[in-house]
């Protein structure tokens, strides 16, 4: 018997890096799309389907005149393949009934697919502790649990529900995080935004269930542009979750969204991603391309907000979800996890910005690469001349699995107050056919291995999300590193 | 129980291992002594079955399967344990989690169902018992931190949790205070059964002291030179390795 340790190893990395993805089916759904392409014909005929008010008509105009006047960022450490933007079509909504009043009105092959992505949308299915934006394409198909939300003053519904019915709040809060001015891909949002889901906590009310928005791309040759905005009055608390799949497909679909968040005094957020856009085959066809925009303010003394976020899809991801923690003592927390396999490529991180005083953030960073990944962890902390006693405590840690990925770390740091903490720790490892070798001397398959050691690698993330979706995330992990060990 | 044939190994194309043969009988404790780049370490790697060694002869049978056939993890589960001259550190796994992992896949592979969390804590303190190891290794991650003596008890803990039919214990011994040496030929003295066997692996002889084996031999050069009794060791200790290396050139 002859045994080569070097094709061995690239045996089981092959072997490891083949997993599947298993939410690539495709609805055959009737569905309404607008033809290809932008101009502000098109721009008016999504607000028009929408029925929007003329000043959000021309919150979208002013986005798209300013983006045309922009260039798409070069400065990420991804290979972006030319986007055609023309070639996009910007609304595409399955066929239904204008307004769905209760459940029995929605398409069942709607319903069918929401169950089998595990998001069941009759309220007696799902798990009691957790209401759903279920957001396929363009639209909200259902937000459920609104009712008993309502009961508390909570609002939750699709943001064109918003600006029907909450025009002042959405109107008062809209752009005011994130201006249509901030980026490129935050211009062409503004511009072409579909749905998304609109939250409104208020003051002195403790949500009660985790709020979620489940988005789901099904329709081909369609970007998904949505937009979330969150908004916590003073002591007020909620917890939101948002998680993302599209089906197999050899051409790559643009995802550009938004998520503002608004925290005022004594308010908490907790914002937790678990996103599982199709990241392309395994020699790099297809896929996702997420290039999102996601920031809060802590404007309130006192606040809080904390990104947990979960990403193993896309065949690209450009994200910072970052906090400007404006009020003193305000809290702003990042913890990821980006997962990088086969030919993907993340460029994630966040950006803190202290502003007030005492002012305290908390940086978690998990690179993982597998494959050909490539992953960048890139982030900024900022500490503004009056952030007196303001801290910062960074760690971003990178683990290889293989020889042909990349972890790349890109930390800024901007001080101007003497009296403020910043600390930054990075690590680097790979997992090890030493590590490999002594589980499986323990009986220990070289795959469920690779599952312990990348558990424990990414638990302290992990931990962080809602524990329903905390079982999920880890299982996830794990089918995304299926078949990958070095 | 094992039945080493002429045994040929190597790495990186250079020779190792030069025709090795060993018949470990049920019950036996076996040591294997000689100077360093003897080959010991490498003839334990080829039983685990380390995949950096590249077999180039002779055969061996483990309970009468072809082991050099049987993938490492298979062969754990068919009782095969080796306990690390270096044992390796893994970050961010708890020593709870890796044994209940293992323990549970070698469950399965004896259709037993897997231990209930309280069960397995239960098995978890009787045995750190046994093996007079703190408590507190158990919560941290795998070796991580852990100073030389405490991986080696923790290689003993591990072997107590497995209950291996075939121990090797690699140079357990090197790098252990007087204090620890003794726990560890403790702990082994104490898995010791009818039915199961060890090879001892060492460079001294003062291990040999508390774990007494039936069988002692000489690695030289990637050969078995000398194979005795227990008073071999003891020659060993007070003639040194020089001896045999003049006893093996002076035949050639």
């Amino acid at each position: 018997m002859q045994v080569c340790m070097e094709n061995d190893q690239d045996n089981i990395i092959n072997d490891i890096t083949s997993g599947e993805y298993k939410y690539g089916f495709y609805t055959d759904i009737e569905t309404e799309k607008i033809p290809k392409g932008l101009n502000e014909d098109v721009i008016r005929l999504i607000s028009k389907k929408k029925g929007e008010p003329d000043w959000l008509l021309e919150f979208r105009l002013k986005s798209f005149r300013h983006w045309l006047t922009m260039k798409m960022p070069g400065w990420a450490n991804l290979k972006i393949p030319e986007i055609d933007y023309q070639d996009i079509i910007y609304y595409a909504a399955p066929k239904q009934k204008p307004a769905p009043e209760s459940i029995d009105d929605i398409d069942p092959e709607l319903k069918k697919t929401f169950d089998r992505l595990g998001i069941p949308l009759e309220e007696q299915k799902r798990l009691s502790g957790v209401a759903v934006d279920a957001v396929m394409d363009s639209v909200s198909v259902k937000t459920t649990f609104r009712e008993t939300l309502a009961e508390l003053g909570i609002i939750f519904c699709s943001f064109s529900e918003a600006v029907r019915e909450y025009p002042d709040l959405v109107k008062r809060y809209l752009g005011t995080v994130v201006p249509h001015t901030d980026n490129f891909f935050a211009a062409l949002n503004s511009a072409v935004f579909s749905d998304g889901s609109f939250c409104y906590i208020p003051k002195g009310v403790r949500c009660p269930m985790e709020l979620s928005t489940y988005f789901r791309i099904n329709a081909a040759n369609t970007g998904q542009f949505e937009r979330t905005l969150l908004v916590a009055d003073e002591e007020s608390y909620v917890s939101y979750l948002e998680g993302c799949t599209a089906p197999m497909r050899d051409e790559n679909q643009l995802h550009a969204a938004i998520v503002e968040i608004i925290a005022e005094k004594n308010a908490e957020v907790k914002y937790s991603t678990v996103q599982n856009w199709y990241p392309g085959d395994r020699e790099g066809r297809g896929g996702i391309f997420n290039f999102v925009t996601k920031r809060g303010i802590c404007r309130g003394d006192n606040s809080k907000i904390s990104w947990t976020q979960v990403e193993t899809g896309s065949a690209i991801t450009w994200k910072y979800p970052s906090c400007i923690l404006r009020g003193d003592n305000s809290i702003g927390e990042f913890y990821s996890v980006a997962v990088t396999n086969n030919h993907q490529q993340a460029d994630t991180g966040t950006k803190m910005i202290h502003i007030g005083k005492n002012t305290r953030s908390t940086i978690v960073s998990k690179g993982i690469s597998a494959g050909h990944g490539q992953n960048s962890y890139r982030g900024l902390v900022k500490v503004l001349k009056n952030a007196s006693s303001s801290r910062n405590f960074s760690q971003c840690d990178s683990l290889l699995l293989g020889d042909k990925c990349g972890a790349h770390t890109f930390p800024y740091l901007e001080v101007d107050n003497q009296s403020a903490i910043v600390e930054h720790e990075a690590t680097t490892s790979k997992i090890g056919e030493d590590q490999i070798f002594y589980c499986n001397q323990r009986g220990i398959s070289t795959e469920d291995a690779i599952a312990l050691i990348v558990n424990g690698y990414a638990r302290e993330v992990i931990n962080k999300l809602p524990m329903e979706f905390a079982v999920e995330a880890q299982k996830l992990l794990q089918i995304s590193l299926e078949g990958s060990v070095g | 129980m094992l039945s080493i044939k002429n045994l040929e190994a190597g790495i990186n194309g250079k020779m190792i291992l030069k025709g090795i043969s060993l018949e470990v009988k049920a019950g036996e404790i076996h040591a294997i002594m000689g100077p360093n780049g003897s080959g010991k370490s490498t003839l334990a790697a080829v039983l685990a079955g380390r995949d950096t060694v590249e077999i180039r002869g002779g055969s061996v049978t483990y309970m009468g399967n072809d082991l050099l056939q049987m993938a490492p993890e298979d062969r754990s589960k068919e009782g095969i344990f080796l306990g690390f001259q270096y044992p390796i550190e893994i970050p961010g796994v708890s020593m709870v989690n890796f044994m209940k992992t293992a323990v549970n896949e070698h469950r399965k592979h004896k259709g037993l169902p897997q231990l209930s969390a309280s069960d397995f804590l239960k098995l978890m303190r009787e045995k750190k018992e046994m093996v007079e190891i703190d408590s507190k290794l158990a919560n941290r991650s795998v070796n991580e931190g852990f100073s030389g003596g405490e991986k080696k008890k923790n290689e003993i803990f591990q072997m107590a949790m497995l209950e291996p039919k075939l121990a090797i214990l690699d140079e357990t011994d090197s790098g252990l205070d007087i204090d620890a040496l003794r726990i560890v030929a403790n702990g082994v003295n104490r898995l010791r059964r009818p039915d199961n066997s060890s090879i001892v692996i060492t460079h001294y002889q003062r291990l040999l002291d508390y774990i007494v084996p039936d069988v002692v031999h000489v690695l030289y050069d990637g050969r078995i030179v000398k194979t005795a009794g227990k008073e071999l060791a003891l020659e060993l200790e007070e003639k040194g390795y020089d001896w045999i290396r003049k006893e093996v050139d002076n035949q050639n």
